[in-house]
Protein backbone atom coordinates (compact mmCIF):
# COMPACT_ATOMS: atom_id res chain seq x y z
CA UNK A 1 0.00 0.00 0.00
CA UNK A 2 3.07 2.52 1.34
CA UNK A 3 4.31 1.46 -1.92
CA UNK A 4 1.92 2.77 -4.45
CA UNK A 5 1.34 5.58 -2.45
CA UNK A 6 5.19 6.42 -2.93
CA UNK A 7 4.96 5.36 -7.25
CA UNK A 8 1.42 7.32 -7.24
CA UNK A 9 3.20 10.16 -5.80
CA UNK A 10 6.13 9.95 -8.20
CA UNK A 11 3.91 9.68 -11.28
CA UNK A 12 2.06 13.01 -10.22
CA UNK A 13 5.30 15.26 -9.52
CA UNK A 14 6.60 13.50 -12.60
CA UNK A 15 3.38 15.06 -14.50
CA UNK A 16 3.13 18.43 -12.73
CA UNK A 17 7.01 18.55 -13.68
CA UNK A 18 5.79 18.35 -17.24
CA UNK A 19 2.68 20.07 -17.01
CA UNK A 20 5.19 23.52 -15.74
CA UNK A 21 8.02 22.79 -18.60
CA UNK A 22 4.82 23.97 -20.73
CA UNK A 23 2.97 26.39 -18.88
CA UNK A 24 5.38 29.76 -20.62
CA UNK A 25 5.94 30.11 -16.92
CA UNK A 26 9.43 30.98 -18.25
CA UNK A 27 8.46 34.13 -19.98
CA UNK A 28 7.88 35.68 -16.20
CA UNK A 29 11.73 35.29 -15.49
CA UNK A 30 13.13 37.00 -19.16
CA UNK A 31 15.23 40.35 -18.30
CA UNK A 32 13.60 43.57 -19.28
CA UNK A 33 16.56 44.54 -21.92
CA UNK A 34 16.65 41.01 -23.31
CA UNK A 35 12.80 40.91 -23.71
CA UNK A 36 13.04 43.98 -25.71
CA UNK A 37 16.05 42.67 -28.07
CA UNK A 38 15.46 43.18 -31.73
CA UNK A 39 16.10 40.72 -34.12
CA UNK A 40 18.33 41.70 -36.62
CA UNK A 41 16.95 39.26 -39.31
CA UNK A 42 13.18 39.44 -38.72
CA UNK A 43 11.04 38.72 -42.09
CA UNK A 44 14.08 37.85 -43.54
CA UNK A 45 13.09 34.88 -45.66
CA UNK A 46 16.51 33.67 -46.44
CA UNK A 47 16.88 33.78 -42.17
CA UNK A 48 13.84 31.54 -41.81
CA UNK A 49 15.19 29.42 -44.62
CA UNK A 50 18.42 28.75 -42.45
CA UNK A 51 16.99 28.69 -39.34
CA UNK A 52 14.67 26.00 -40.81
CA UNK A 53 17.54 23.80 -41.49
CA UNK A 54 19.11 24.61 -38.32
CA UNK A 55 15.37 23.52 -36.60
CA UNK A 56 15.63 20.23 -38.57
CA UNK A 57 19.08 19.58 -36.98
CA UNK A 58 18.73 20.65 -33.45
CA UNK A 59 15.49 21.29 -32.01
CA UNK A 60 13.14 18.53 -34.26
CA UNK A 61 14.43 15.57 -32.52
CA UNK A 62 12.23 17.07 -29.50
CA UNK A 63 9.79 19.48 -31.31
CA UNK A 64 8.75 17.24 -33.70
CA UNK A 65 8.99 17.87 -37.60
CA UNK A 66 6.30 19.93 -37.99
CA UNK A 67 7.42 21.48 -34.62
CA UNK A 68 3.47 20.33 -33.49
CA UNK A 69 5.65 18.90 -29.88
CA UNK A 70 6.33 15.06 -29.02
CA UNK A 71 5.03 13.64 -26.13
CA UNK A 72 5.28 16.44 -22.99
CA UNK A 73 7.48 18.07 -25.23
CA UNK A 74 5.64 21.71 -26.10
CA UNK A 75 4.58 22.33 -30.10
CA UNK A 76 6.18 25.47 -31.22
CA UNK A 77 2.91 27.03 -32.78
CA UNK A 78 0.99 28.22 -30.26
CA UNK A 79 -0.91 31.51 -29.17
CA UNK A 80 1.44 32.03 -26.41
CA UNK A 81 4.53 32.35 -28.74
CA UNK A 82 2.73 34.09 -31.13
CA UNK A 83 2.49 36.61 -28.43
CA UNK A 84 6.17 36.39 -27.03
CA UNK A 85 8.32 39.35 -28.51
CA UNK A 86 11.62 37.71 -30.92
CA UNK A 87 13.90 38.73 -27.66
CA UNK A 88 11.66 36.32 -25.32
CA UNK A 89 12.12 33.61 -28.10
CA UNK A 90 15.84 34.31 -27.89
CA UNK A 91 16.40 34.06 -24.49
CA UNK A 92 14.79 30.83 -23.79
CA UNK A 93 17.00 29.15 -27.02
CA UNK A 94 20.01 30.35 -24.94
CA UNK A 95 19.40 29.52 -21.83
CA UNK A 96 17.17 26.73 -22.32
CA UNK A 97 15.39 25.41 -18.82
CA UNK A 98 18.05 22.64 -17.62
CA UNK A 99 15.61 21.52 -14.86
CA UNK A 100 12.28 21.38 -16.91
CA UNK A 101 13.60 19.62 -19.61
CA UNK A 102 14.91 22.18 -21.87
CA UNK A 103 18.63 22.33 -22.79
CA UNK A 104 20.82 25.74 -23.28
CA UNK A 105 21.57 26.44 -26.57
CA UNK A 106 24.24 29.19 -25.54
CA UNK A 107 26.73 26.95 -27.11
CA UNK A 108 25.14 27.77 -30.85
CA UNK A 109 26.38 31.21 -32.00
CA UNK A 110 24.45 33.79 -31.51
CA UNK A 111 23.51 34.65 -35.18
CA UNK A 112 22.26 30.97 -35.19
CA UNK A 113 20.14 31.37 -32.70
CA UNK A 114 18.13 34.57 -34.32
CA UNK A 115 17.92 32.54 -37.84
CA UNK A 116 15.59 29.84 -35.29
CA UNK A 117 13.80 33.03 -34.16
CA UNK A 118 12.79 34.00 -37.57
CA UNK A 119 11.77 30.62 -38.40
CA UNK A 120 9.92 29.77 -35.15
CA UNK A 121 8.36 33.15 -36.34
CA UNK A 122 7.26 32.28 -39.27
CA UNK A 123 5.58 29.64 -37.57
CA UNK A 124 3.85 32.00 -35.29
CA UNK A 125 3.26 35.19 -37.16
CA UNK A 126 2.48 37.77 -34.44
CA UNK A 127 -1.39 38.87 -34.64
CA UNK A 128 0.03 42.35 -34.74
CA UNK A 129 2.81 42.95 -37.17
CA UNK A 130 4.47 45.40 -34.62
CA UNK A 131 4.40 42.51 -32.73
CA UNK A 132 7.82 40.99 -34.15
CA UNK A 133 10.95 42.70 -33.52
CA UNK A 134 11.06 42.82 -29.97
CA UNK A 135 8.12 44.70 -29.21
CA UNK A 136 5.11 43.70 -27.56
CA UNK B 1 42.51 -21.32 -37.93
CA UNK B 2 43.59 -18.40 -40.00
CA UNK B 3 40.14 -19.23 -42.66
CA UNK B 4 38.14 -19.43 -38.97
CA UNK B 5 39.63 -15.86 -37.82
CA UNK B 6 38.99 -14.04 -40.74
CA UNK B 7 35.56 -15.95 -40.95
CA UNK B 8 34.91 -14.24 -37.53
CA UNK B 9 36.57 -10.90 -38.22
CA UNK B 10 34.09 -11.13 -41.93
CA UNK B 11 31.11 -11.41 -39.37
CA UNK B 12 32.25 -8.60 -36.95
CA UNK B 13 32.64 -6.08 -39.58
CA UNK B 14 28.97 -6.93 -41.33
CA UNK B 15 27.56 -7.06 -37.99
CA UNK B 16 28.79 -3.35 -37.49
CA UNK B 17 28.11 -2.23 -40.93
CA UNK B 18 24.11 -3.55 -40.10
CA UNK B 19 24.38 -1.69 -36.89
CA UNK B 20 25.91 1.72 -38.29
CA UNK B 21 23.02 1.53 -41.79
CA UNK B 22 20.40 0.92 -38.84
CA UNK B 23 21.38 3.91 -36.46
CA UNK B 24 21.62 5.75 -39.61
CA UNK B 25 18.40 5.14 -40.62
CA UNK B 26 16.97 5.16 -37.10
CA UNK B 27 17.65 9.12 -36.86
CA UNK B 28 18.46 10.84 -40.09
CA UNK B 29 19.14 14.43 -38.55
CA UNK B 30 20.43 14.45 -35.16
CA UNK B 31 23.30 16.52 -34.93
CA UNK B 32 24.38 18.98 -32.40
CA UNK B 33 26.08 21.89 -33.92
CA UNK B 34 27.26 23.65 -30.75
CA UNK B 35 29.47 21.07 -29.24
CA UNK B 36 33.30 22.33 -29.57
CA UNK B 37 35.69 19.98 -30.85
CA UNK B 38 37.70 19.13 -28.13
CA UNK B 39 38.74 15.77 -27.46
CA UNK B 40 40.28 16.20 -23.75
CA UNK B 41 38.77 19.17 -22.79
CA UNK B 42 34.88 19.66 -21.63
CA UNK B 43 32.93 22.25 -21.99
CA UNK B 44 29.46 23.05 -20.46
CA UNK B 45 27.64 21.58 -23.75
CA UNK B 46 25.83 18.58 -21.54
CA UNK B 47 24.52 15.36 -23.92
CA UNK B 48 20.62 16.78 -25.11
CA UNK B 49 18.03 14.67 -23.39
CA UNK B 50 17.35 11.24 -24.56
CA UNK B 51 20.09 11.39 -26.84
CA UNK B 52 22.41 8.66 -27.02
CA UNK B 53 25.84 9.43 -28.73
CA UNK B 54 28.42 6.79 -29.51
CA UNK B 55 31.99 7.64 -30.53
CA UNK B 56 35.55 6.05 -31.65
CA UNK B 57 37.66 7.89 -30.40
CA UNK B 58 41.63 6.76 -31.56
CA UNK B 59 44.69 8.42 -30.43
CA UNK B 60 48.40 6.99 -32.32
CA UNK B 61 52.40 7.89 -31.50
CA UNK B 62 55.20 6.92 -32.19
CA UNK B 63 57.40 8.53 -29.55
CA UNK B 64 60.96 8.38 -28.91
CA UNK B 65 62.68 5.24 -26.88
CA UNK B 66 59.45 2.86 -26.95
CA UNK B 67 57.60 1.05 -29.82
CA UNK B 68 54.44 2.87 -31.49
CA UNK B 69 51.11 2.32 -29.98
CA UNK B 70 47.49 2.68 -31.45
CA UNK B 71 44.78 3.40 -28.59
CA UNK B 72 41.35 3.20 -29.17
CA UNK B 73 38.36 4.45 -26.75
CA UNK B 74 34.91 3.39 -27.29
CA UNK B 75 32.27 6.05 -25.88
CA UNK B 76 28.71 5.79 -25.55
CA UNK B 77 27.17 9.65 -24.01
CA UNK B 78 23.49 9.83 -22.71
CA UNK B 79 21.58 12.77 -21.61
CA UNK B 80 20.11 11.64 -18.66
CA UNK B 81 18.39 15.02 -18.40
CA UNK B 82 18.83 18.53 -19.67
CA UNK B 83 21.31 18.99 -16.35
CA UNK B 84 23.33 15.21 -16.30
CA UNK B 85 24.98 13.82 -18.61
CA UNK B 86 26.32 10.24 -17.83
CA UNK B 87 28.87 8.46 -20.14
CA UNK B 88 30.49 4.98 -20.21
CA UNK B 89 34.19 4.64 -21.70
CA UNK B 90 35.56 1.33 -22.78
CA UNK B 91 39.08 1.32 -23.97
CA UNK B 92 42.20 -0.54 -24.94
CA UNK B 93 45.24 -0.05 -26.86
CA UNK B 94 47.66 -2.29 -29.47
CA UNK B 95 51.11 -1.76 -29.17
CA UNK B 96 53.55 -2.66 -31.72
CA UNK B 97 55.78 -5.59 -31.58
CA UNK B 98 53.87 -6.41 -28.18
CA UNK B 99 50.39 -7.17 -27.88
CA UNK B 100 46.76 -5.48 -27.79
CA UNK B 101 45.03 -5.19 -24.46
CA UNK B 102 41.74 -4.38 -22.68
CA UNK B 103 43.10 -1.33 -20.84
CA UNK B 104 39.75 -0.76 -18.42
CA UNK B 105 36.55 1.35 -18.03
CA UNK B 106 35.33 4.52 -17.00
CA UNK B 107 31.89 5.89 -15.59
CA UNK B 108 31.55 9.62 -15.64
CA UNK B 109 28.63 11.96 -14.98
CA UNK B 110 28.43 15.47 -15.43
CA UNK B 111 25.97 18.27 -13.96
CA UNK B 112 25.21 21.46 -14.84
CA UNK B 113 24.02 22.95 -11.20
CA UNK B 114 22.66 26.82 -12.64
CA UNK B 115 19.70 26.79 -14.64
CA UNK B 116 20.50 29.53 -17.15
CA UNK B 117 23.64 30.67 -19.44
CA UNK B 118 26.51 32.86 -17.50
CA UNK B 119 29.49 34.62 -18.67
CA UNK B 120 31.04 31.67 -16.83
CA UNK B 121 28.76 28.12 -16.63
CA UNK B 122 30.33 26.19 -13.96
CA UNK B 123 29.29 22.17 -14.48
CA UNK B 124 30.65 19.87 -12.29
CA UNK B 125 32.28 16.13 -13.14
CA UNK B 126 32.60 12.99 -11.47
CA UNK B 127 34.01 9.75 -12.77
CA UNK B 128 34.84 6.58 -11.43
CA UNK B 129 37.42 4.30 -13.19
CA UNK B 130 39.15 1.21 -13.30
CA UNK B 131 41.89 1.13 -15.70
CA UNK B 132 45.28 -0.53 -15.97
CA UNK B 133 48.87 1.27 -16.48
CA UNK B 134 48.55 -0.08 -19.85
CA UNK B 135 46.01 3.09 -20.60
CA UNK B 136 47.50 4.88 -23.35
CA UNK B 137 44.50 6.92 -24.19
CA UNK B 138 45.42 10.36 -22.57
CA UNK B 139 41.90 11.26 -21.79
CA UNK B 140 43.35 13.28 -19.42
CA UNK B 141 46.64 14.10 -17.88
CA UNK B 142 47.17 14.00 -13.67
CA UNK B 143 49.83 13.94 -11.44
CA UNK B 144 53.51 12.69 -12.47
CA UNK B 145 53.72 11.20 -15.54
CA UNK B 146 56.87 10.37 -18.17
CA UNK B 147 56.54 8.55 -21.65
CA UNK B 148 59.28 6.65 -20.37
CA UNK B 149 55.96 4.63 -18.91
CA UNK B 150 55.18 3.60 -22.37
CA UNK B 151 58.23 1.69 -23.10
CA UNK B 152 57.50 -0.54 -20.42
CA UNK B 153 55.32 -4.18 -22.02
CA UNK B 154 52.20 -4.61 -22.02
CA UNK B 155 52.08 -8.01 -20.02
CA UNK B 156 54.10 -5.85 -17.19
CA UNK B 157 51.77 -2.51 -17.14
CA UNK B 158 48.27 -4.58 -17.26
CA UNK B 159 48.98 -6.16 -13.73
CA UNK B 160 48.76 -2.34 -12.26
CA UNK B 161 45.29 -1.89 -11.84
CA UNK B 162 44.33 1.39 -10.51
CA UNK B 163 40.43 2.20 -9.30
CA UNK B 164 40.63 6.24 -9.08
CA UNK B 165 37.73 8.75 -8.15
CA UNK B 166 38.06 11.77 -10.71
CA UNK B 167 36.86 15.35 -10.08
CA UNK B 168 36.65 18.60 -12.25
CA UNK B 169 35.21 21.62 -11.96
CA UNK B 170 34.51 22.55 -15.59
CA UNK B 171 34.16 26.28 -16.69
CA UNK B 172 33.22 27.25 -20.19
CA UNK B 173 32.19 30.65 -21.91
CA UNK B 174 30.45 31.25 -25.01
CA UNK B 175 31.52 34.84 -26.62
CA UNK B 176 30.46 35.83 -30.20
CA UNK B 177 31.00 32.85 -31.44
CA UNK B 178 34.54 31.22 -29.48
CA UNK B 179 34.13 28.83 -26.86
CA UNK B 180 36.94 29.40 -24.35
CA UNK B 181 36.97 26.01 -21.61
CA UNK B 182 38.73 25.43 -18.83
CA UNK B 183 39.22 22.25 -16.61
CA UNK B 184 40.56 21.65 -13.16
CA UNK B 185 41.15 18.09 -12.39
CA UNK B 186 41.88 16.48 -9.32
CA UNK B 187 41.93 12.89 -8.61
CA UNK B 188 42.38 9.86 -5.76
CA UNK B 189 43.35 6.29 -6.04
CA UNK B 190 40.80 4.59 -4.20
CA UNK B 191 42.68 0.99 -4.05
CA UNK B 192 46.14 2.26 -3.77
CA UNK B 193 47.93 4.83 -0.95
CA UNK B 194 48.67 7.46 -3.37
CA UNK B 195 48.47 11.41 -3.05
CA UNK B 196 45.95 13.27 -4.97
CA UNK B 197 47.05 14.30 -8.35
CA UNK B 198 45.82 16.72 -10.27
CA UNK B 199 45.76 17.98 -13.93
CA UNK B 200 44.41 20.73 -16.64
CA UNK B 201 42.84 21.50 -20.06
CA UNK B 202 41.97 24.54 -21.64
CA UNK B 203 40.79 24.81 -24.98
CA UNK B 204 39.10 27.67 -27.33
CA UNK B 205 37.31 26.73 -30.57
CA UNK B 206 34.92 28.69 -33.33
CA UNK B 207 32.51 27.45 -36.04
CA UNK B 208 34.03 28.64 -39.37
CA UNK B 209 30.36 30.53 -39.94
CA UNK B 210 28.80 32.11 -37.40
CA UNK B 211 25.47 31.93 -39.60
CA UNK B 212 23.59 29.24 -41.22
CA UNK B 213 23.56 28.98 -45.01
CA UNK B 214 19.82 28.70 -46.17
CA UNK B 215 20.75 25.55 -48.07
CA UNK B 216 20.79 22.25 -46.21
CA UNK B 217 24.84 21.41 -46.92
CA UNK B 218 27.70 19.08 -45.61
CA UNK B 219 30.88 20.65 -46.40
CA UNK B 220 29.52 24.31 -45.30
CA UNK B 221 31.79 26.32 -43.23
CA UNK B 222 28.68 26.50 -40.73
CA UNK B 223 30.03 22.60 -39.88
CA UNK B 224 33.47 22.75 -39.82
CA UNK B 225 34.66 24.16 -36.09
CA UNK B 226 38.63 24.84 -35.46
CA UNK B 227 40.13 25.30 -32.01
CA UNK B 228 43.36 24.89 -30.20
CA UNK B 229 43.48 22.53 -26.95
CA UNK B 230 46.35 22.59 -24.00
CA UNK B 231 46.40 20.16 -21.64
CA UNK B 232 48.72 18.60 -18.68
CA UNK B 233 49.75 17.02 -15.45
CA UNK B 234 49.73 19.35 -12.25
CA UNK B 235 51.87 16.93 -10.25
CA UNK B 236 50.78 15.42 -6.79
CA UNK B 237 49.83 17.29 -3.58
CA UNK B 238 53.56 16.81 -2.38
CA UNK B 239 55.26 17.44 -5.93
CA UNK B 240 52.77 20.43 -7.44
CA UNK B 241 54.16 21.91 -10.90
CA UNK B 242 53.81 21.49 -14.01
CA UNK B 243 57.79 20.41 -14.91
CA UNK B 244 57.48 16.76 -13.81
CA UNK B 245 54.73 15.99 -15.94
CA UNK B 246 53.31 15.72 -19.69
CA UNK B 247 52.32 18.97 -21.28
CA UNK B 248 50.60 18.78 -24.71
CA UNK B 249 49.23 21.60 -27.21
CA UNK B 250 47.50 20.96 -30.14
CA UNK B 251 45.60 22.71 -33.39
CA UNK B 252 41.74 20.56 -33.34
CA UNK B 253 38.95 20.38 -36.12
CA UNK B 254 35.36 18.95 -36.05
CA UNK B 255 33.10 18.35 -39.17
CA UNK B 256 29.45 18.06 -37.77
CA UNK B 257 27.43 16.68 -40.62
CA UNK B 258 23.90 16.72 -40.81
CA UNK B 259 23.08 13.57 -41.10
CA UNK B 260 24.28 12.49 -37.28
CA UNK B 261 28.04 12.21 -37.87
CA UNK B 262 31.09 14.18 -36.58
CA UNK B 263 34.12 14.21 -37.25
CA UNK B 264 37.05 15.16 -35.11
CA UNK B 265 40.81 15.34 -35.84
CA UNK B 266 43.60 16.70 -33.76
CA UNK B 267 47.73 16.55 -33.95
CA UNK B 268 48.94 17.41 -30.77
CA UNK B 269 52.59 18.48 -29.91
CA UNK B 270 54.43 17.98 -26.76
CA UNK B 271 55.84 20.78 -24.74
CA UNK B 272 58.60 18.80 -22.59
CA UNK B 273 61.25 16.19 -22.52
CA UNK B 274 58.48 13.95 -20.61
CA UNK B 275 56.20 14.06 -23.12
CA UNK B 276 55.83 12.51 -26.78
CA UNK B 277 56.82 14.59 -29.49
CA UNK B 278 53.53 14.32 -31.04
CA UNK B 279 50.16 12.28 -30.25
CA UNK B 280 47.41 11.78 -33.63
CA UNK B 281 44.43 12.02 -32.84
CA UNK B 282 40.86 11.60 -35.11
CA UNK B 283 37.39 10.06 -33.72
CA UNK B 284 33.69 9.75 -35.37
CA UNK B 285 30.88 10.36 -33.80
CA UNK B 286 27.41 9.56 -34.02
CA UNK B 287 24.07 10.48 -32.19
CA UNK B 288 21.15 8.59 -31.97
CA UNK B 289 18.35 11.20 -31.53
CA UNK B 290 15.50 10.69 -28.52
CA UNK B 291 17.04 6.85 -27.87
CA UNK B 292 14.72 6.86 -25.18
CA UNK B 293 11.85 7.09 -27.37
CA UNK B 294 12.61 3.67 -28.59
CA UNK B 295 11.35 2.04 -24.85
CA UNK B 296 8.35 4.84 -24.64
CA UNK B 297 4.92 3.24 -25.75
CA UNK B 298 3.93 7.25 -26.08
CA UNK B 299 6.29 8.65 -28.47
Amino acid sequence: MKGRMVVGAALLGASAICFAAADGSWLKKVPQADRARVNPYAGQPEAAAAGENLFHNNCAKCHGADAQGKGSRPSLKSERLAAASDGEIAWIIKNGQAFKGMPSWGGLPEQMRWQLVTYIRSLNPPANAAGSGGQK
Amino acid sequence: MHASLRSRAGHFYVRAAVLLVLCWIAAKRAEAQQEPPYFVTYSSVMEEPGNLEIENQNLTAAPKNARAFFAPTVEFEYGATAWWTTEFYLQGQATQFDSAIFTGFRWENRFRPLPREYWINPVIYVEYEDVNAGDKSYLEITGNTSIDRLSIPNAALRKEVERSLEGKLILSSNFKGWNLSENIISEKAVNENESWEFGYAVATSRPLALKASAKECTFCLQNFSAGAELFGGLGTRYHFGIRQTEQYLGPTFALNTPRGFTYKFSPEFGLNDNSAAMLWRFGVSYEISQFRDWFRRTK
